[in-house]
């Protein structure tokens, strides 16, 4: 219902927007090969090994889905990408670039233009709206003082007409734990698309939503592709990611164990693939 | 066929005027307080309906405001300050030695703001770089500044007389017009100011969100650390404008002047709505609660009864008062809470599973 119009305009809103930013932007537009490249990247936290030498890249305009158990270091590598926290060794390109760690952050990746949706952690539940969808790049006057009658606005834009979230009473003011888990997403998801991304990290987007919010949460994916923007989908439903992802890597305990086309596997030969991991020894001493 | 879950809300919601007035920022706290003025009113009315006796709280209260401001930022943050009665006792005494050392009272004012500031940096770099909780900290850094202010001063106190005819004193602590106290102005422009950074400026938002969620304001790039250490630091720096304000008041340094600032403080910020929890929190509240805080005592000396009962009635008053933002907030809660006597069964339907409320 609601939700429908909601996805649906999310979509076209970033197929129209594409064409525009990229005149725009020249800097980002100039040809690269990958929008984002890890290169044995590795993390420790003290003795846990949480990553292991990771290569990892994700072409311009494809979907890369993110697979493997609980603890095998999906959400560590994504948010190794964005910014979040820092690898003990390993170098990262954007766009073909080598990229400084000790001047990567969150908010480089945004300036990036990387965005990230996390399952359930991308919104503070007691603050307005129009403070969650701005926060950590406030439209500010030089003494730093938030002009906030502007943001409201946008917000109010965003919410209103590209979400349609009238129906339903949201607006920029409403505090986020008023929300359900799918308006949630929709936010965090708008969010990404105000900011225009060219790489969309989703964090198991899906977990808390209802089937029929799921499929909606797909099409965005598709939305993603067709856009010509770049995907990194962590996903613990195999059939979706399978269906979705163009490429699909599977991390274990911290490895990257497998790195496929999509075509190239069916369904059942990765469920089998992903059951017989967990019987598998380490992949290497080196971990714990 | 699944349908999609945004179904038009069906909690009954609570009416809008109700919506709206709780909405003004700081309303439950003004009705307390007028309520607490009207009732002084009517039990001492030789008091409480002549000007001096409000004239009277424009001096002691400033001090008090200066810090509960503060406070307001660092418990908006989700983290507590126990550690700035010490302060007033270290910046003033730095105050006053650098008043008997040089004469020079504006240099006495930079270096209580400057040890102020000191104080809440080491508290920040504690708290945020190496990791030790806020309240941990700041008990420890509480003895440490007290006893190096005993220290310096000798335990001794410093009598200031000559500085009511200086122009700090003038400044600061002189009556405006001949009537309205200087740090009243102060404390009430200071409170405007913050007002301002906690609602309108970018570091108030980064307040907000450390204290509704870390994880969250990690992930949109908040520098927490960097943030906290700022946050900290400018408690301190508030601490130390309190001890002068107290100090110029007083017109006499003791060392163990803080004393007595700690919970009365807290009380203003807490009484005033601001939740300890973090991640929301009202400048406005935090005004009327002090306020009150700092009437109540002469209030209710005033109305004639023992003395021996304050406390007592000052902890009903911040009881009551915490319930009534309570209410206001979150009507719900009186529903629930008239449920549990099973007075009344018509409780709101539970809200839908999907409500994410898990975090």
């Amino acid at each position: 219902m609601i939700l429908t119009r909601c996805w649906s305009s999310l979509g076209a809103g970033l197929r129209t927007q594409s064409s525009s930013i990229d005149i725009a932007e020249e800097r980002f537009t100039r040809n690269y090969q990958h929008i984002v490249r890890a290169e044995g990247v590795s993390l420790s936290y003290g003795n846990v090994r949480a990553l292991s030498g990771i290569d990892l890249a994700v072409g311009r305009n494809e979907i890369v889905g993110l697979i493997g158990d609980n603890g095998a270091g999906k959400s560590t590598l994504i948010k190794l990408l964005t910014g979040v926290v820092r690898p003990t060794s390993g170098r990262l390109f954007v766009r073909d670039r080598a990229v400084d760690w000790a001047r990567y952050s969150v908010h480089e990746a945004h300036r990036l233009r990387f965005e990230t949706v996390y399952q359930e952690k991308s919104l503070g539940d007691k603050q307005p709206l129009w403070r969650n969808i701005f926060v950590g790049r406030q439209i500010t006057n030089r003494f730093g003082f938030i002009k906030v009658a502007e943001e409201r606005r946008i917000a109010n834009d965003l919410l209103l007409r590209k979400l349609g979230f009238r129906g339903v009473g949201i607006d920029a003011d409403s505090a986020v734990v008023k929300l359900s888990g799918g308006e949630r997403q929709g936010v965090a998801i708008g969010r990404a698309m105000h900011f225009d991304a060219d790489l969309i990290v989703l964090d198991e987007p899906t977990v808390a939503l209802a089937i029929g919010e799921v499929r909606k949460v797909l099409d965005f994916v598709r939305s993603i592709k067709e856009s010509g923007r770049a995907c990194i989908y962590i996903e613990h439903n195999l059939a979706h990611v399978h269906e979705l992802a163009d490429r699909l890597v599977v991390l274990d305990r911290g490895h990257l164990v497998a790195d496929i086309k999509a075509g190239e596997i069916s369904l059942n030969d990765l469920t089998k693939f992903l059951l017989d991991l967990q019987h598998r020894p380490p992949a290497t001493a080196a971990v714990g | 066929m699944m349908e999609s879950v945004v179904q038009p809300r069906q909690v009954a919601k609570p009416s809008r005027s109700w919506h709206k007035a709780a909405h003004i920022e700081g309303l439950p706290i003004i009705v307390v307080l007028l309520l607490l003025v009207g009732l002084f009113m009517a039990a001492a009315p030789g008091v409480f309906l002549r000007w001096p006796i409000y004239l009277s709280f424009l001096t002691t209260v400033p001090p008090m405001l200066v810090l509960a401001v503060g406070l307001t930022m660092v418990v908006a943050a989700g983290e507590i300050d126990l550690s700035f009665p010490s302060v007033l006792a270290f910046s003033g005494f730095l105050f006053a030695w650098a008043v008997g050392a040089t004469g020079n009272a504006w240099l006495g004012l930079l270096l209580a703001l400057a040890g102020g500031a000191f104080v809440g940096f080491t508290n920040g770099v504690l708290i945020a770089v190496v990791g030790v909780p806020s309240i941990i900290t700041t008990i420890g850094t509480q003895f440490f500044w007290a006893g190096v202010a005993s220290i310096l001063s000798g335990g001794m106190s410093d009598a200031l007389q000559q500085l009511a005819s200086g122009s700090l004193y003038a400044v600061f602590a002189a009556p405006l017009f001949g009537v309205i106290p200087m740090q009243a102005v102060w404390a009430v422009g200071l409170t405007i100011l913050m007002w301002f950074i906690l609602n309108r400026h970018r570091f108030g938002e980064h307040v907000l969100f450390i204290g509704d969620n870390r994880n969250v304001a990690k992930v949109v790039g908040i520098n927490i650390t960097r943030e906290t250490v700022k946050l900290f630091t400018l408690m301190g720096l508030l601490g130390g404008f309190a001890s002068v304000l107290l100090t110029l008041e007083n017109l006499n340094y003791f060392s163990t002047q803080g004393q007595g600032y700690l919970l009365p403080a807290l009380a203003g910020v807490f009484i005033g709505g601001t939740s300890v929890f973090g991640g929301t929190a009202t400048m406005v509240g935090t005004f009327f609660g002090t306020f009150i805080i700092g009437m109540l005592e002469a209030g209710i000396v005033a109305t004639g009864i023992a003395g021996f009962w304050v406390q007592a009635i000052e902890g009903v008053v911040f009881v009551v008062a915490v319930i009534l933002h309570l209410v206001v907030e979150s009507p719900a809660k009186l529903r629930a809470f008239a449920g549990m006597t099973g007075r009344w069964h018509r409780t709101a339907p539970p809200k839908p599973e999907i409500d994410g409320s898990r975090s």
